[in-house]
């Protein structure tokens, strides 16, 4: 078995002085592909701000090893540049900056990292044209601000464009299957399966079921209320979509959660 | 530090301009009254048609009030606990560079200004103002080969009164507004430069400004005037020490373009904006104007304005020729304490005149920036543009951006278009950026360098590169 990338051990964090996250456990080795599904507030894009260092988002006990090192003593874009990715389930709109310039710094900066030369305005472009060309996605808007007046659906095809463009070591899709037409869900999925290799882990985060008719992961976990209440094969997302999450509350976690309210 | 202040809680500026200079000087006493004046104009051995015209200033500006309009908030300023005059002492004008004082040479020198010939490579020509006196020009012979006039203020009074007394005040008038009138009684140097017909001047033209000694008011005048079809390039640069207390820097310019003539002005301003809490920095209520005098002239202003507690300018252009162009392209950052209430004026008056505003204010900290336009076509202008773009930057959210355009057409064949957007870069910008791999510091200056851009592409090339420079100095630690 290789060697895990992420390993998150009794991990409780949170945020506005709010307990979020509640003693998780979770390891992803490389290769794999696990989808982390659950419902609304119940602390998925929590997780997913925690592991890429979003400041608001307090670790309060538990650890999380990155390829072995410490993830939490690392600034974001040291996180970053070791190669987490996030795709943001709500991308961020920067005005004034156009997505080329910002793919070709980021890009540039992570390769400056990892040792490898810087690419100029050429050999950037072509592999702009490669990528895009892979992922079938419209070159178009890169001239134009990053994700600043982007569909919706835009938005979430240009954060599938990032991971392809910046090669990361394990790519966390925080819903980025949600808001999509078909097409749009096709093109995602396409991505994650194009991305899908033996030296990189990828976990998706989703509410449905209709992402892994396309993408097919190697484990679904269910997190409730904090933690991760089930796990199993691509077959417990069906039960999911059929049964709902009730039938996994944990009475105590809920007896416990009434006796700290105030 | 919490995510939120990111942004507001900005370490000390940065200014490596801050140190002064050891030198001795000859410095009036604090105080205005006709007396200084005399004195000035006296040091400077005057004609008397210099010193009527100050005294009529003077007399003007008693009866004038501080404008009151502008978004600005200081103390009352003292204007009798202002030094009117100081001057590095020398025993007589240096005639060349080599009897320039060789501490102020240092100083330049510290500055990235070299004034010694051999050093000047960039093919700029520069006069440099030290407190009230111009101490250097270089390249004036080369120049002078040409017909180009390129020297202080006070030596085209001596050898060009003429010039002087022709286009003196008639852009500016010494009765235009309340720091104008000051800057035309008590006015100690500058430069002036003049290009004669059909000579497009072959350099970079440049002025430096540095106010050394404390107390001191720097009150300089700077004369344009561009012959039909010539052509020139002027920059202009500043800097002060480090001081506790505000010190008033209040210059006038006037450009003068006739027929086909194109001035080009651009302005890296950098005076020393004071402490984090607002303690110290200059005020630099300065009254720009060019005039486009004959047909086909063209001005243009591009101003990159980082430094100061307070700046009050409004670079403006008055289309008199027909077909005549004016241009504004301006760069404003403001952080921690800062306030900018800055624009132009583009006046139409002669037809088909057309002008373009590019207005790009930055925010940071508890700073306030406010753009403040006109454009004014008049009756007979017919067939006029304008096109004016003015876009805010804020950085956190405890600035301000403020904009006040005021448009004013009165005949239905010209065209005005406005463009106005306020973007606001937040925590959520930055982590994005970071998620992604670049530092904080990194993603604010990609925002803002990219903010800037059609601005910066307005200045020479070493100029671009040297604001950009200054403006990411300026931001560093603008992110937690
Ligand atoms: N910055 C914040 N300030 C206050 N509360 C927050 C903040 N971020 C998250 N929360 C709260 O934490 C809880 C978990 O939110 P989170 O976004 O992790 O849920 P989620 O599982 O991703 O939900 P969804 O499926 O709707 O995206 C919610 O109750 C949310 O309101
Ligand atoms: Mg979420």
């Amino acid at each position: 078995m290789p060697d895990p990338i992420l390993e998150i051990r009794d991990l409780h964090a949170a945020t506005a002085g709010k307990e979020i996250l509640r003693g998780l456990n979770l390891t992803v080795r490389a290769g794999e592909v696990q989808a982390i599904m659950g419902p609304n507030a119940s602390g998925k894009s929590t997780l997913a701000y925690v592991l890429a260092g979003r400041e608001g988002y307090e670790v309060t006990a538990g650890t999380v090893r990155y390829e072995g090192k410490d993830l939490l003593i690392m600034p974001p874009e040291e996180r970053a540049r070791e190669g987490l990715f996030l795709a943001f389930q709500y991308p961020i709109e920067i005005p004034g900056m156009t997505t080329l310039h910002f793919l070709k710094a980021a890009l540039n900066t992570i390769r400056k990292h990892r040792g490898l030369e810087e690419l100029d305005a050429i050999d950037f472009l072509a592999l702009v044209k490669e990528r895009a060309h892979l992922l079938d996605v419209d070159a178009d808007f890169l001239n134009r601000p990053v994700n600043a007046g982007f569909s919706g659906g835009e938005k979430k095809r240009n954060e599938i464009l990032q991971m392809a463009f910046l090669d990361p070591k394990l790519a966390i899709l925080d819903e980025t299957d949600s808001g999509l037409d078909i097409d749009a869900l096709k093109i995602v999925a396409r991505g994650v399966n194009v991305m899908r290799s033996q030296d990189r882990a990828m976990l998706l985060i989703t509410h449905y079921q209709r992402l892994l008719n396309f993408v097919v992961p190697d484990y679904v976990h269910v997190l409730l209320n904090g933690r991760i209440v089930k796990s199993g094969g691509k077959e417990l997302a069906l039960t999911v979509e059929e049964r709902g999450y009730g039938w996994l509350e944990e009475p105590h976690a809920r007896i416990s959660e009434e006796k700290t309210a105030p | 530090m919490a995510t939120e202040d990111w942004i507001q809680d900005l370490p000390p500026h940065e200014y490596k301009y801050g140190f002064t200079t050891e030198i001795e000087a000859e410095t009036a006493p604090p105080g205005l009254n006709e007396d200084i004046i005399r004195l000035i104009s006296a040091k400077k051995n005057e004609p008397a048609f210099m010193l009527e015209w100050r005294l009529k200033a003077y007399h003007h500006w008693l009866t004038m009030q501080e404008p009151q309009w502008a978004k600005i908030h200081h103390p009352p300023i003292d204007y009798q606990a202002i030094v009117y005059y100081s001057a590095p002492k020398t025993e007589r004008r240096p005639k060349s560079l080599a009897e320039v004082d060789p501490l102020l040479l240092a100083t330049y020198r510290k500055l990235g200004i070299p004034l010694s010939e051999q050093e000047v490579l960039t093919g700029v020509a520069v006069d440099a103002v030290f407190d009230s006196v111009s101490v250097a020009t270089t390249y004036k012979e080369h120049l002078a080969k040409l017909g180009i006039i390129f020297c202080a203020f006070s030596e085209a009074v001596q050898n060009h009164p003429e010039l002087v007394q022709k286009h003196l005040g008639t852009v500016v008038p010494y009765s235009d507004n309340f720091f104008a009138s000051l800057n035309s009684a008590v006015f100690s140097d500058g430069s002036f430069c003049y290009i004669p017909k059909g000579v497009r001047c072959p350099m970079e033209l440049s002025t430096y400004f540095r106010i050394n000694a404390p107390r001191i008011g720097q009150f300089e005048r700077t004369l344009i005037v561009a012959e039909e079809g010539s052509y020139v390039s002027y920059l202009e640069g500043c800097t002060a020490p480090m001081r506790a207390e505000h010190q008033l820097h209040a210059a006038v310019v006037e450009l003068i373009a006739l027929d086909r003539a194109q001035i080009k002005y651009a302005t890296v301003q950098n005076w020393y904006p004071g402490d984090s809490e607002g303690q110290g920095g200059i005020y630099n209520f300065v009254t720009k104007r060019g005039i486009c005098a004959g047909v086909d002239s063209r001005i243009s202003w591009t101003q990159v304005e980082v430094g100061s507690a307070i700046t009050w300018k409004y670079p403006s252009v008055v289309l008199r020729g027909d077909n005549s162009i004016g241009e504004f392209y301006s760069v404003a950052l403001t952080t921690h304490r800062q306030q900018a209430d800055t624009g132009t004026k583009m006046i139409h008056i002669g037809r088909n005149t057309r002008s373009t505003i590019v207005s790009k204010g930055i925010s940071a900290g508890y700073a306030q920036n406010t753009y403040r336009g006109l454009v004014h076509i008049l009756r007979k202008a017919t067939g006029c543009r304008n096109y004016t773009q003015c876009h805010s930057l804020l950085l956190g959210d405890r600035c301000g951006a403020h904009t006040f355009p005021s448009i004013a057409v009165h005949n239905a064949s010209s065209q005005v278009e406005h463009e106005a957007s306020t973007t606001k870069i937040g925590e959520d910008q930055i982590f994005y950026c970071r998620q992604r791999g670049l530092s904080a510091e990194d993603a604010v200056s990609l925002i803002v360098n990219g903010f800037c851009h059609e601005v910066f592409r307005e200045l020479p090339m070493e100029f671009a590169v040297e604001a950009q420079k200054l403006l990411n100095v300026r931001l560093e630690g603008t992110v937690g």
